[in-house]
C-alpha cells in the first residue's frame, strides 16, 4: 500500500457523526480504511470492495443509535453530568475526579455518582477504596459500588474476576461497555455524576460525548500538569471539545510546585516553561480553576483508597483543592460556599 | 520490507499515563546512542505524541521516499575521536567526546499540519495507521528500534503486537520494556499491562520504575513524592527483571524544556561521578545536540547501567 501524506487525519465532525448512528453486527474484522459500517459511505467505497461485511453495511439502516434515547430516559434523574478530560495520560484525572466527588459528597444532602470510562487501566475503584467490590445485579439493571451513604461508583474492575487482569479490548468493545454503564446502571436521583476518562481523543471520548448528548453535559473540567509536554496534548483535548461542542468549564493545574518538606523550598518539579496551565487558559479563553500543588500524601491518600479531604484537611493542597471545588460549582452556576462551606 | 535491517525491536509499555514511558524511551535512545548504537524511535501515541517535543524537533517534517516515509534523524552517527578508551566495561568513558550512534524518529506529530490539531480517530483508523508505520517507514540498519506507545491494551497495542508477531522475526522482537511509578495506583494498572504481555507471548525485559525520589536542589533532601519502591516488589511479584529506579530529575526536564545543558551544585555526586565537575570540563554549551548535552545530565549514568542491563538482556533473549 503506498503511504499517502496528505490529510492523514479523519475530519473530526465525520467520526462524531457516525457515533451517533446505529453500528451492524460485522462478521469479520473492519478493513484497514473501513469509513465505519454507520457511516453514509458504509458498502460503497473503495476500501469495501472484497471486504465480508460488505452487504451486512451497505443495508444496515442509517438512522441514529436507538439505544440513545433508554440513556437519555435512564439519566433524566441526574441534575448535573461532569466530564473529567484531559489529553494526558497520569496528570491526575481520577485523583482529582476522586477529590471532587469526595467534595460534593462532604455535604450529606447531596448524591454523587462517579462513572470511570478507562476501561483498560481503572483507577477509580482504587483510589475510592473499592477495588474488591463487585456489581450486584437486580430486576432494573445494576447497582453501583456504593463507597458512602451518598457517593456511588462504576468502573470496569468491578466485573473483573482478578484483580490484575488486563483488558484487551478494542474501540466496538469498549463503547459497548460504556453504552452499558449508562444504559443498564441504576443511577437514580442524582445531584451529580461525575466521568472519569482515559488520556487520548479516541473511542471512549467519541462514545461518552455522543451517548450523553441529548441528555446534556455541563460540560469538561480539563486536567493539566505545568510542563509543555503535557499541555501540548491538553490543547489538542481543547480542539477536541470545541469540534465535538462540548462546553469546557474550565482548566485545573495539577502538580504545580512542590514545597520540599524539609526546607520548605519551594521547587518547581514540572516546570512551567510555557507559562502553565494559567497562560493556556488565558491563550485558549477557558476559565481557569486553580493549581494544585504537589503533595505525596495526596498519592498515599490514593494507594490506600482513603479521603484526602478526611486525612490531611488542613494541608495547602487541600485548601487549593476546596478552592477548585468551590470554581468548578461557581461555573455551573451555583454558589461555592453552598456547596463546599468556607471553614471559618 | 522496513523492518528487515533492525536488529532488536523492544516496545515500552505501561498501563498506566504519565509515568514517562516517552521520557524512558528518550533516555533509552539517547543512552543506547551514546554506547554506539543506531537506534531509531517510533512513537504511536496517536492522540498524544510526545517523542518530537521530547527531542526538540517539534517543526520537523516527514519526507517522502518511492514506497514510503524516511525517518527524521535527531543525529547523525560519530566515531569515537579517541578510540583507545572506547572499550571499557563501565560506560562512564562516554562523555561528550566519544562517539555516538545515529538517533532517528518517527511520530505521527510529523504529519500534523498544526500542533494543537485533535486527532480524533476511532480504532480501525489507529490499527491502519500502526501499521503503516510498522511497514513503510525506511529506517535502514538499526541496531535498536525503540517503540513508544499510548498507555492501556487496546487498539494500538493489540495492533502492534499483532503486525509485529506476524511480521518481525523471533530473533528480532526482543520484548518489552515496562515503565511503572512507584505509586500502588500506577503498579496496579501496570500489572495489567505485564498480563497483556504475557497473553499475547510478548517477552518482557524488564521494569524501570520512573520518578522514584526528588532530590530537593535547595538541601538534597530526598523526598519520595510518588512512594518507593513499588516497581521493585511488582518485578519480583512477577518474576521479571527490575532494570532499576530512576529519580526526578529537573535539570532533565530543564533540558527537554528549554534546551539547556544541565548544571549542577557543588557536591553533586552520581555512581560516584561528580556531576558539578563533569559540567565545568566540558564545553558543550545550550547550543550543542541534545545527546551531548544529555550526557551531562545526572540521569545518563543511571540510564547507561540500564541500558547495560537491557542490552544484557536481549542478548540473552536473541540466544
Amino acid at each position: 500500500m503506498a503511504p499517502s501524506l496528505e490529510e492523514p487525519i479523519q475530519p473530526v465532525d465525520d467520526a462524531l457523526d457516525s457515533h451517533l448512528r446505529k453500528q451492524p453486527a460485522l462478521k469479520a474484522a473492519p478493513p484497514e480504511h473501513c469509513p465505519g459500517p454507520e457511516s453514509e459511505q458504509a458498502g460503497k467505497q473503495d476500501a469495501c470492495a472484497g471486504c465480508p461485511n460488505q452487504a451486512i453495511c451497505a443495508s444496515a439502516p442509517k438512522g441514529p443509535d436507538p439505544d440513545i434515547p433508554i440513556i437519555t430516559e435512564r439519566l433524566s434523574g441526574v441534575k448535573h453530568k461532569i466530564l473529567v478530560l484531559s489529553g494526558k495520560g497520569g496528570v491526575g484525572k481520577s485523583t482529582f475526579t476522586t477529590m471532587l466527588a469526595h467534595a460534593f459528597a462532604s455535604n450529606a444532602e447531596n448524591v454523587v455518582g462517579v462513572m470511570d470510562t478507562d476501561i483498560c487501566g481503572p483507577s477509580i475503584p482504587k483510589m475510592m477504596g473499592v477495588e474488591t467490590e463487585t456489581i450486584h445485579v437486580s430486576s432494573t439493571g445494576w447497582e453501583p459500588v456504593w463507597v458512602s451513604e451518598n457517593l456511588g461508583v462504576m468502573s470496569v474492575q468491578f466485573m473483573l474476576p482478578n484483580r490484575d487482569d488486563a483488558v484487551i479490548w478494542r474501540g466496538p468493545k469498549k463503547n459497548g461497555l460504556i453504552k452499558q454503564f449508562l444504559k443498564d446502571v441504576e443511577w437514580g436521583e442524582m445531584d451529580y455524576l461525575v466521568v472519569d476518562t482515559p488520556p487520548g481523543t479516541s473511542d471512549e471520548h467519541l462514545s461518552v460525548n455522543s451517548f450523553l448528548k441529548e441528555s446534556g453535559v455541563d460540560g469538561a473540567v480539563l486536567v493539566t500538569t505545568p510542563q509543555e509536554v503535557s499541555l501540548l496534548d491538553v490543547r489538542k483535548e481543547i480542539d477536541f471539545c470545541r469540534k465535538a461542542g462540548i462546553p469546557i468549564l474550565g482548566l485545573v493545574e495539577n502538580m504545580s510546585g512542590f514545597v520540599c518538606p524539609k526546607c520548605t523550598h519551594q521547587s518547581e518539579i514540572f516546570r512551567p516553561t510555557t507559562g502553565g496551565g494559567r497562560q493556556l487558559a488565558k491563550d485558549t479563553n477557558i476559565p481557569f480553576l486553580g493549581a494544585v500543588p504537589l503533595d505525596p500524601r495526596i498519592g498515599m491518600s490514593c494507594d490506600y483508597g482513603e479521603s484526602f479531604f478526611d486525612n490531611f484537611g488542613d494541608s495547602p493542597a487541600c485548601e487549593a483543592l476546596r478552592d477548585v471545588v468551590r470554581n468548578v460549582a461557581e461555573v455551573l452556576g451555583m454558589k461555592g460556599e453552598d456547596v463546599l462551606p468556607l471553614d471559618d | 520490507m522496513s523492518l528487515q535491517d533492525i536488529k532488536h525491536i523492544a516496545l515500552v509499555l505501561s498501563g498506566k499515563g504519565g509515568v514517562g514511558k516517552s521520557s524512558v524511551t528518550t533516555q533509552l535512545a539517547l543512552a543506547l546512542s551514546l554506547q554506539g548504537h543506531n537506534v531509531g524511535v517510533l512513537d504511536i501515541d496517536l492522540t498524544g505524541p510526545s517523542i518530537p517535543r521530547f527531542f526538540g524537533i517539534e517543526s520537523a517534517k516527514v519526507r517522502q521516499a518511492p514506497g514510503g516515509w524516511l525517518p527524521v534523524q535527531v543525529h547523525d552517527g560519530q566515531e569515537a575521536s579517541d578510540k583507545t578508551n572506547g572499550h571499557h566495561e563501565n560506560g562512564q568513558e562516554k562523555n561528550s567526546q566519544s562517539g555516538h550512534g545515529a538517533l532517528y524518529c518517527m511520530s505521527l506529530g510529523f504529519l500534523l499540519a498544526n500542533r494543537g490539531d485533535a486527532v480524533v480517530w476511532r480504532g480501525p483508523k489507529k490499527t491502519a495507521m500502526v501499521r503503516q508505520f510498522l511497514s513503510d517507514v525506511h529506517w535502514g540498519p538499526l541496531d535498536y528500534l525503540l517503540i513508544d506507545t499510548p498507555p492501556g491494551t487496546s487498539d494500538e497495542h493489540i495492533s502492534l503486537v499483532e503486525t509485529l508477531l506476524k511480521s518481525a522475526t523471533p530473533e528480532q522482537l526482543a520484548g518489552a520494556v515496562i515503565v511503572t511509578t512507584p505509586q500502588a495506583i500506577s503498579v496496579s494498572d501496570v500489572k495489567k499491562e505485564i498480563n497483556f504481555c504475557r497473553k499475547t507471548s510478548v517477552h518482557v525485559l524488564g521494569v524501570i520504575e520512573n520518578m522514584a525520589g526528588f532530590v530537593c536542589p535547595n538541601c538534597a533532601e530526598c523526598t519520595d513524592v510518588f512512594s518507593k519502591g513499588g516497581g521493585k516488589a511488582m518485578a519480583t511479584e512477577f518474576e521479571v527483571p527490575f532494570l532499576g529506579s530512576v529519580p526526578i530529575d529537573p535539570m532533565f526536564i530543564r533540558l527537554i524544556e528549554e534546551g539547556k545543558a544541565p548544571v549542577y551544585p557543588e557536591g553533586t555526586v552520581v555512581d560516584g561521578q561528580d556531576m558539578h565537575q563533569n559540567g565545568e570540563k566540558s564545553e558543550v554549551g545550550d547550543e550543542g545536540l541534545l545527546v551531548e548535552k544529555y550526557a551531562r545530565c545526572s540521569l545518563c549514568p543511571v540510564f547507561a547501567g540500564i541500558v547495560r542491563g537491557l542490552v544484557d538482556n536481549i542478548n540473552v533473549t536473541a540466544g
